[in-house]
């Protein structure tokens, strides 16, 4: 049977779990919600994940997320998802990434210097 | 500086600190025990804020002629310390707790807004600050309370209960001190009475409309005494406490 929990990246694992090992577990009582914190260590910078919390609203996730992620070094600004709003790939589809070798040309990265090589050529060449 | 001016200084910080002391002292014991993780880190935390705000205020106070911080903040009789009876009261249950942290924040807060611009001018940076940190401490306390109040039945009853309870000590932290008419002339701190009236419009609105009521306080004075030294039977076994290894060496470096 599947597992069934209240986070949905367990859910999205599709574990299986035998019938006899299987919490039903009461949603009503135990439904605090996952949320994924996103976190902003300077004023225009990119908001990075950091981790996440359990709370029971969207405010009490914003308090709870201050508390564990913005106490050490700076902080200018988080930001707290549902984790069930997140749209993820399968781990099992990982491999729609693979690039075949023969179109390396294809990434960003080979190009990576090739401004400062050009740039240092012609500087010597003007010498 | 005249004499009465520093001893009306000295007895404004001396109250504010030793709130701070034992109610931050208070609000640490629910250190491992709070009701789940990421609130207990959150909890304790505000509390280690509360006894550092406090040792800045004693360090004034120092400044003013007083013994050093640590000795005035743990080697004191019970009936020396100046806190308010709502903050030495044991902590309860968890929406006791919050209650009181709310009430206690939003007029922490508000004082803490009188006093950025107070002539007195170790006061005034002081304000300055720790007022931020104290906005948090706000919003955490509104954050809980909303919730609890828009929740189920029993949170709901349990925060209201732990309102009616807790409304008539919140007075005593509003206590006129000996001195008001002296800091008010001298622009040094606006004075109890204002920062009641402040305080009570303020958070009547907002636990208004968290759908809560306000409970009506005839007698505002019937827990008074804190700020002269008369304290409930509850403070002096938490100082016995606070104590404890203090007293094993008074003399000892930290």
């Amino acid at each position: 049977m599947k597992h069934i929990s209240l986070d949905p990246r367990v859910n999205r694992m599709e574990l299986e779990t035998p019938e006899d090992q299987i919490v039903q577990i009461d949603a009503e009582k135990e439904g605090w919600i996952t949320y994924e914190v996103f976190h902003q260590k300077k004023t225009g910078t990119q908001h990075i994940h950091a981790g996440i919390v359990h709370a029971p609203s969207d405010e009490m996730a914003l308090v709870f997320a201050k508390e564990q992620f913005a106490r050490r070094g700076s902080t200018t600004g988080l930001w707290v998802v549902k984790s069930a709003n997140i749209v993820a790939t399968l781990a099992e589809d990982a491999e729609v990434f693979e690039t075949t070798p023969e179109k390396l040309h294809r990434e960003p990265s080979a190009y990576k210097v090739r401004d400062k090589i050009e740039n240092f050529k012609k500087q010597n060449e003007q010498q | 500086m005249s004499n009465d001016k520093l001893t009306a200084i000295n007895e404004l910080i001396n109250k504010m600190a030793d709130d701070q002391l034992i109610l931050g002292h208070r609000n640490s014991e629910w250190t491992g025990i709070g009701p789940v993780l990421e609130e207990d880190i959150a909890f304790s935390s505000l509390a280690q804020d509360k006894v550092g705000q406090s040792y800045n205020l004693y360090n004034i106070l120092h400044q003013n002629g007083l013994p050093e911080p640590d000795t005035y903040a743990f080697n004191r009789k019970p009936n020396e310390y100046k806190c308010s009876h709502l903050v030495q009261l044991p902590i309860g249950e968890y929406d006791f707790s919050l209650v009181r942290h709310f009430l206690y924040d939003h007029a922490e807060y508000l004082r803490f807004g009188m006093l950025t611009n107070s002539t007195f001018e170790p006061l005034r940076n002081m304000a300055r600050k720790f007022r931020p940190e104290i906005k948090y401490h706000v919003f955490h306390a509104n954050t809980w309370i909303k919730q609890l109040a828009n929740s189920n039945d029993d949170a709901k009853l349990r925060i209201q209960t732990s309102l009616n309870f807790a409304m008539p000590y919140a007075f005593s932290m509003f206590e006129p001190g000996k001195y008001e008419a002296l800091l008010i002339e001298e622009k040094i701190f606006e004075g109890e009475v204002a920062l009641q009236a402040q305080w009570k419009d303020y958070v009547s609105e907002l636990l208004e409309s968290y759908g809560l009521n306000v409970p009506e306080v005839t007698d505002v004075t019937q827990h008074y005494g804190g700020r002269y030294g008369s304290h409930t039977e509850h403070l002096e076994p938490m100082i016995k406490e606070m104590q404890e290894v203090f007293s094993q060496d008074p003399s000892a470096e930290w």
